[in-house]
């Protein structure tokens, strides 16, 4: 266990190591840079803005620059954003409830549907339930989230006025009730997609337990149709998601571009498009090692669950 | 004091204001308001923007947006109103020669500023803070979005707390248009700090309407009412600058009533037709300082025989254009000079799209067609590309127009969009384009000083300082710019400029195709909401926005 987990440690060192490179390189080799947004201000001139790149070290070799960053993250410093001149852990820090509040809750709900609606096809398969959700998931997997979002907007908001059209809160409000009703909309359509996900999934799994020897045996000894699905069927089908809902910690934190777009919630999706439009190298680098991290968490946590669960495997 | 009066006070005091006596008419007006009992602020305006602000010291480097939130929080010295005329803030008075506030050469400068002005923290107002402030804007080691101007201020004096003086190391007539956007900071703010990183830079105090009282990175930015304001308003308890990052989204929030006012970037004009059927709101159209051009590249051979530039010209159909894909709401114009300057020229020839007119130049001039049907006239083809920014749809179709319209007359017009950070990086700053659909600012405020882009010696691709990516060099142009930018009186000024705007359409280092405009929403009820093609953003008067 303990050589597994060093192991696991050097190979995520080097891992990280290389992502910062490449990302490092592909940033700052893409032409343009943090300044060229400054370019048509008026009165700017070239010899202002290459002052400027200078006062900011970018006229620096890139190696140096690299060295750097890399030197001060090893100590803990994250470097700070071009735009607002804030820490990059703080500018990231101020993202990640908004983020994580949204995808916790889509998470859960697409979850629990997913599983449910998995499940009920596997076992009812060909029937008209099966056909139907199979049809549902693949349009809901194939219509674009910014669609749906302004389509609920146009309904629920402007057409009913049930819901309010995006923001997290009311400004001078932010209750716990005025969040959750702010949260609806946006969970629901984020979630709609990743049902279709978790059913189709789900319902592989099922099936590939449903027709094994353990199952048939069961039934054989007599036991009640419940207690087969539950414990026998669902138990073993629900190990490969373990694997899945450890691939998907990241996007729990790396929030969803789309949906927080069309309904303005201020999370990390956004934040990464924006520091990427406006060449916010610290703040994207920083996003990158902490997205990077948690995938190899993520997939960390998966192995030792699933090793901590399912007893025929051994970490080595 | 009523709405009523509040407008026709001041749209009186307006139509005179160039002249001298009539400014200390405005600075009495603004006394009388600060003299009287304010009514206490109320309710709210949430105001959306597409662009976040995100640098809040006005006098680092930053972007249009950003000016939403200086023009709450601080002041100028003086500030310029939509007609193009000064008024006195943090000053007594605007500086004139009349008022003796400018030396009759232009060189001394001396100010009075008010003496009933406090800091949000409580602190007193003092000339101090201007020298401060003046001296930050050149110091070498702070970021500074603008020297320009500032570098020529010589012998800062103070010589009392309410009066200033300096000199200029020549004179320099846009110099008020740049004070009027100078916004004065607090020197105490900045106190053993190094400037680049001060607290102060996210956590803003100044002498505005309203306070800085809290961020919300990346959803809004809160601002609450400053009671103690010396001038007009505040009426608003509270300002929220929202940020939604999408234009379709801005627009809808417009429509069910989630933002107040909607701004920069505005409704986009395919929106336009429905929002002006929008019950309860206010839809209006105004012009931007921008003017879309087809800028000429004129280092490069084809664009060197002024013909050519003529015969382009004639070929370019601005109705269809401006009709079709900008669904006719921004207004052609022959001109840098926006429609609504004090320095505008509307005697101008007006353009006319007319092909045969083209052929005929081209060939008097000796451009003849070759075998494949493209002109070319001592072995140089009539053929370059024409770049801008890629993914900008609107202009991308408009390329594809002019191809064909340019096409027709025997010139061969190739695209080759790029990228925006590559476009106006190197390829734009030092004139590698041939042709380049950009829409150019080119006024600093109300000034009507363009040497920055016409200049002999503002061509960066030759070593020079400034943004004439034109490479545009007339020796007569150079001389009637620096006339009018020694001479400070506008009534003196007025005819320089109208012919510097002849020689320039006669010369077309660019081609203009329209003024731009914009498209403003909000709610019915709100009042003070007005455009100012001199101020950069929406909220220029936000000290003075209220609801009915």
């Amino acid at each position: 266990m303990a050589r597994f987990l060093i192991g696991r440690l050097w190979q995520s060192i080097v891992l990280l190591l290389l992502v910062s490179l490449i990302g490092f390189m592909v940033l700052n080799l893409a032409p343009g840079g943090p300044l060229s947004q400054f370019a048509l201000t008026p009165g700017m001139t070239k010899e202002a803005l290459d002052r400027i790149a200078e006062q900011m070290g970018l006229n620096r070799p890139l190696p140096v620059q690299y060295l750097d960053w890399l030197w001060k993250l090893v100590r803990g410093d994250w470097g700070k954003s071009f735009r607002d001149n804030r820490p990059v852990l703080d500018v990231i820090g101020s993202h990640l409830f908004a983020t994580l509040l949204l995808m916790g809750a889509s998470t859960l709900l697409s979850m629990l549907v997913g599983a449910w609606i998995g499940i009920r096809s596997a076992v009812r398969r060909g029937s008209l339930f099966d056909y139907s959700m199979t049809v549902l998931c693949f349009v809901a997997l194939s219509v674009p989230t910014f669609w749906i979002g302004l389509v609920a907007i146009f309904l629920f908001s402007l057409r009913l006025g049930w819901l309010p059209a995006g923001n997290m809160y009311t400004v001078g409000d932010g209750s716990v009730r005025d969040i959750l009703i702010h949260l609806v909309m946006p969970t629901c359509v984020l979630a709609l997609v990743n049902v279709a996900t978790w059913a189709r999934y789900m319902r592989t799994a099922t099936l590939e337990v449903i027709n094994q020897d353990f199952v048939r045996t069961a039934h054989a000894k007599g036991l009640a149709p419940r207690r087969i699905l539950m414990k026998h069927i669902v138990g073993n089908a629900l190990l490969p998601m373990i694997t899945l809902a450890g691939m998907q910690l990241p996007t729990l934190l790396g929030g969803a571009l789309v949906t927080e777009t069309v309904f303005t919630w201020p999370g990390m999706g956004r934040l990464f498009l924006d520091s990427l439009g406006y060449n916010d190298y610290p703040v994207v680098m920083g996003l990158l090692m902490f997205s990077a991290i948690l995938v190899l968490a993520g997939n960390l946590i998966a192995d030792l669950l699933v090793a901590f669960v399912d007893p025929r495997i051994r970490l080595e | 004091m009523t709405d009523k009066d509040f407008q026709f006070t001041r749209r009186q005091s307006l139509k005179f204001f160039g002249a001298a006596g009539l400014t200390a008419m405005a600075s009495s007006f603004l006394g009388v308001g600060a003299a009287q009992a304010k009514a206490a602020p109320k309710g709210q305006i949430i105001v959306g923007f597409s662009q976040e602000p995100t640098v809040f010291n006005p006098h680092l480097l930053h972007i249009e947006v950003d000016e939403g939130v200086y023009f709450a929080i601080f002041d100028p010295l003086i500030d310029v109103d939509p007609k193009g005329n000064f008024y006195p803030l943090l000053a007594k008075e605007v500086p004139t020669v009349e008022n003796g506030g400018i030396s009759a050469d232009g060189l001394t400068y001396k100010l009075k500023l008010r003496d009933d002005v406090k800091w949000h923290d409580g602190k007193p107002f003092t000339a101090e803070d201007v020298k401060f402030t003046l001296e930050l804007l050149v110091k070498p080691e702070f970021k500074s979005w603008r020297r320009t101007g500032h570098d020529l201020v010589r012998d800062l004096t103070v010589v009392s707390p309410t009066e200033i003086t300096w000199r200029m190391e020549h004179a320099f007539a846009p110099y008020n248009a740049i004070l009027a956007s100078t916004f004065i900071v607090p020197k105490h703010a900045f106190e053993g700090t190094d400037p680049n990183n001060a607290p102060f830079n996210n956590a803003p105090i100044g002498t505005g309407a309203y306070k800085w009282k809290e961020r919300v990175p990346g959803d809004h930015i809160e601002l609450a009412a400053n009671t103690d304001y010396f001038g007009d308003g505040p009426y608003l308890e509270r300002v929220v600058i929202k940020y939604i990052p999408d234009v379709t989204v801005l627009y809808t929030q417009l429509k069910t009533g989630d933002i107040d006012v909607l701004a920069l970037q505005w409704i986009t004009p395919d929106n336009f037709q429905e929002a002006k059927t929008l019950p309860d709101r206010v839809v209006e159209v105004f012009g931007g300082p921008f003017v879309e051009t087809l800028s000429l590249n004129l280092m490069k051979p084809v664009f060197q025989d002024r013909a050519v530039r003529e015969a382009l010209y004639y070929a370019v159909d601005k109705k269809t254009i401006i009709d079709t894909l900008y669904y006719g709401v921004p207004r052609p114009t022959e001109t840098y000079m926006p429609h609504e300057s004090y320095y505008y020229n509307d005697k101008l020839p007006v353009q006319e799209y007319n092909l045969d007119k083209a052929r005929e130049i081209l060939d008097k001039a000796g451009w003849a067609a070759g075998s494949d049907g493209i002109r070319a006239k001592d072995g140089v083809r009539l053929s370059f590309t024409c770049s801008t920014t890629s993914g900008n749809h609107l202009r991308e179709q408009a390329q594809q127009f002019l191809q064909q319209s340019f096409r027709e007359i025997g010139v061969d017009m190739q695209i080759g969009n790029l990228p925006p950070a590559v476009m106006w990086g190197d390829h734009w700053m030092l004139s590698q384009f041939d042709m380049a659909v950009a829409g150019i600012g080119f006024l600093t405020g109300p000034d009507p000083d363009t040497s920055d882009y016409f200049l002999s010696t503002s061509v960066a691709a030759k070593g020079g300082n400034g943004q004439n990516t034109f490479v545009y060099q007339n020796p007569e142009l150079d001389a009637l710019l620096k006339k009018g930018g020694a001479v400070v009186s506008p009534e003196e000024r007025r005819p320089i400029y109208l012919n510097i705007q002849e020689i320039v359409r006669r010369d077309l280092p660019f081609l203009p195709i329209f003024q731009y405009a914009n498209i403003r929403g909000y709610k019915t009820g709100i009042h003070g909401v007005e455009a100012n093609i001199n101020n950069r953003i929406d909220t220029w008067n936000v000290r003075s926005w209220r609801w009915s």
